[in-house]
């Protein structure tokens, strides 16, 4: 079979694999889609994978990522186990629907797409592409860039499965979607998933999308995923992060706002080895708003990068970004966001800032937040402060008999509570709370780093400080 | 004797701010320190309180018997040393409620003590906030943040209740108050004297001196004590000025 690289990765590589397992990778696809395939890889054949040199990757290395060799799977594999057996969430009082993703792969048991009563579809995007070709042509890889970014492309060209979600006109979720993207294999996996999600006019949904891995093995994760909002809706959208440090995750994600809709998005990174966040949301009607939010705690060689880009074309829109970071030993992190107000986005609000605290002369930060504004009438405005922890605080607090490392936790868990306190779920609230602090005392195990049940039983935790509200 | 300080002279920047000072307070004691801006009142809290950005170039500083030269700061609030700042710090995200329950359950697992359960916490809080007429919302929110003047100096008050020290100084605790608020938070300090405990108040004015009755009134003046006497100096400080002071020294 060919569908199995074992090799580091290349762009010739990949090019000679798309055009030799092109059976497989066509294999389902309607006329639409392959031909979206074809273009795409003619993309990634100009432009490649990225590099230092493309102003967009000059702070983020991925030559060592590309350097190790990886399987990948252009097929499901087949001993795939009952996904809800295996992983249970573990977030108290949580109630969610949870669609799993192992390895990439939807993970079907029986029912690869469930048609729910109130007309909410929701399951494998594979089975969405034949089952609802029409709704999902409609969207698909219209929001993706692939013509200019070539991992969006080679995901375009190479994607076979991946999430799907409808929710109808006028619909509310009665509860919200989990979404679980579980990386587990004992060889290094290279992977390349698609979502697309789809809000009719006036619906609503809270989509909570967890990226996780369960061993310490290496992975290179390429996901791309496109969410379109139709006039007034509104969704409340949570990416959570908890990725071992020999994992490299792209995650590029699309939105697409039509008139009236609004989101809030929360980015929350705890753990990873190379995180790259492409978030790019276009304003493609009037009224819109948008509010994303960004927590980001690194330490070790650990390398995180958010990249934000908004695009005002409509007037009367407002977005707003809020990213904030931890930097701890020898991380890295990088800040990139780009606001395009465009001539006839008159009353535009637009509002970026990005602030850091470095824990130690070894952590790095670079942060460039940046207003491109070619309309007059409008309030934008961005900050950006890198700085260790105050000094004036920190005397404060132990001048009350608070030790050091007690009123350090303290200012830290403030800094993240600011980002935290934003989680409109009050269970996955408690738990990310409860995360970060355990993320903040080194006490976060590799095992039990996300929301999902581990095999090993949660260990009791005995905090120094007691945050707990009264 | 509870606070001993002899020939002290501590520096910022290699600048030297403390030109040899000495001071004695004793269990149930009101010491007052005036004298002139820029003249080292501050430096003088700070550096008891072990504020590290001063440098102690010679004398020491003897409290409850210990030499506090090697104590870093939090220990030397939890054998109780309490410093009431001139400017509280805000401190977005940090609640009252939690930085107290911290602060106060850290003194207490210094001394040995079980930490207070959140029944227990309340109600003391409640109790305290009484004392310096706080009312009840204040208590919910981030440090000091968007506090006016008086909150803050107030919130200090509060808090030296919570902890209940044996060495309050108050720095320039009265600065930025209005007649009302200097008065609930003299009433406050008043409350918390005990013959326990002493307190070490810093002001340039005379006027907290009418609320807050002192034993002792010393001047500071270019890094030293210059004359101490009892309460009736600070009214003639109030009189004559610090002119006067300067005049007695340059002549």
């Amino acid at each position: 079979m060919r569908d199995l690289i074992k090799e580091a990765i290349s762009k010739e590589r990949m090019i000679d694999l798309f055009s030799s397992s092109r059976d497989i990778i066509f294999s389902e696809d309607s006329p639409v889609i392959s031909t979206m395939r074809e273009k795409a890889i003619e993309s990634f054949t100009r432009i490649g994978f990225p590099t230092q040199k493309m102003e967009e990757w000059k702070n983020t290395d991925l030559k060592d990522s590309f350097s190790r060799v990886y399987d990948y799977h252009l097929k499901p594999q087949s001993e795939f186990v009952d996904f809800l057996k295996v992983f249970q969430c573990n977030i108290p009082h949580l109630d969610t629907a949870i669609l799993g993703l192992l390895n990439g792969w939807y993970i079907s048991k029986d029912v690869p797409l469930m048609e729910l009563g109130n007309g909410i579809i929701m399951g494998s995007l594979s089975e969405a592409r034949k089952r609802y070709p029409q709704l999902v042509e409609k969207h698909y890889g219209k929001y993706a860039d692939d013509t200019g970014t070539g991992l969006t492309a080679l995901n375009t060209a190479f994607a076979r499965d991946g999430i799907f979600i409808y929710v109808p006109e006028n619909v509310r979720s009665p509860k919200p979607i989990q979404m679980i993207n579980v990386i587990h294999s004992d060889q290094n996996l290279f992977l390349q998933s698609r979502n697309l999600i789809i809000l009719g006019r006036n619906s609503h949904l809270s989509f909570v999308h967890c990226d996780d891995s369960y061993n310490h093995q290496s992975s290179f994760s390429n996901i791309v995923s496109e969410i379109h909002l139709d006039e007034n809706a509104s969704l409340d959208h949570y990416k959570l992060q908890n990725l071992n440090n020999s994992s490299t995750l792209i995650s590029s994600v699309y939105f697409q706002l039509e008139k009236d809709a609004s989101i809030e998005s929360h980015y929350l990174s705890l753990n990873g080895g190379v995180l790259r966040n492409n978030i790019n949301l276009v304003f493609n009607g009037p009224h819109g708003s948008a509010n994303i939010y960004g927590l980001y705690l690194m330490d070790r060689k650990q390398h995180i990068d958010n990249h934000v880009f908004v695009d005002h074309i409509y007037p009367e829109c407002s977005s707003s970004e809020l990213f904030k970071g931890i930097i701890d030993e020898n991380a890295n992190g990088v800040f990139n966001g780009h606001v395009l107000v465009r001539r006839d986005a008159q009353k535009t609000t637009a509002y970026q800032s990005n602030k850091n605290i470095l824990l130690t002369d070894t952590a790095k930060v670079n942060s460039k937040p940046f207003l491109e504004i070619y309309a007059d009438d409008v309030k934008c405005g961005h900050g950006s402060t890198t700085g260790q922890l105050d000094p004036e605080s920190m005397f404060y607090l132990r001048q009350r008999g608070i030790g050091e490392e007690s009123a350090k936790m303290l200012l830290m868990f403030a800094f993240a509570d600011q980002v935290v306190s934003k989680i409109a779920i009050t269970p996955l609230r408690n738990r990310i709370e409860d995360m970060v602090k355990k993320r903040l005392q080194g006490e976060l195990q590799i095992c039990e780093q996300c929301v999902l049940h581990c095999s090993t039983p949660e260990q009791p935790v005995d905090f120094r400080i007691d945050m707990s509200k009264i | 004797m509870l606070l001993s300080i002899n020939n002290l002279h501590a520096s910022i920047n290699g600048k030297e701010i403390l030109k040899g000072i000495r001071l004695k307070v004793d269990k149930g004691e009101v010491h007052a320190i005036m004298g002139p801006n820029g003249t080292g009142k501050s430096t003088l809290a700070s550096v008891i309180a072990g504020r590290d950005v001063f440098e102690v170039t010679s004398g020491d500083i003897f409290y409850k018997g210990k030499n506090l030269q090697k104590l870093p700061v939090e220990e030397r609030a939890r054998e109780g040393i309490f410093l009431g700042f001139q400017y509280p710090v805000e401190i977005p995200g940090v609640s009252i409620t939690n930085f107290m329950r911290t602060a106060v359950n850290s003194l207490r697992k210094y001394k040995g003590l079980d930490p207070l359960s959140g029944g227990e916490f309340i109600r003391m809080m409640e109790e305290k906030k009484k004392l310096v007429e706080i009312t009840s919302d204040l208590t919910n929110r981030s440090v000091n943040e968007g506090f006016s003047g008086g909150e803050k100096k107030k919130n200090e008050i509060f808090q030296m209740a919570m902890l209940d020290p044996t060495l309050a100084i108050l720095d320039e605790t009265d600065s930025g108050l209005d007649i009302d608020a200097l008065r609930i938070v003299a009433n406050g300090v008043n409350k918390l004297r005990t013959k326990e405990n002493a307190f070490l108040v810093i002001t340039h004015y005379q006027r907290l001196l009418d609320y807050i009755v002192p034993d002792f009134v010393h001047v500071l003046f270019e890094g030293r004590i210059v004359k101490s006497g009892g309460k009736e100096l600070a009214v003639e400080l109030e009189e004559r000025g610090y002119d006067w002071i300067k005049n007695e020294r340059e002549g």
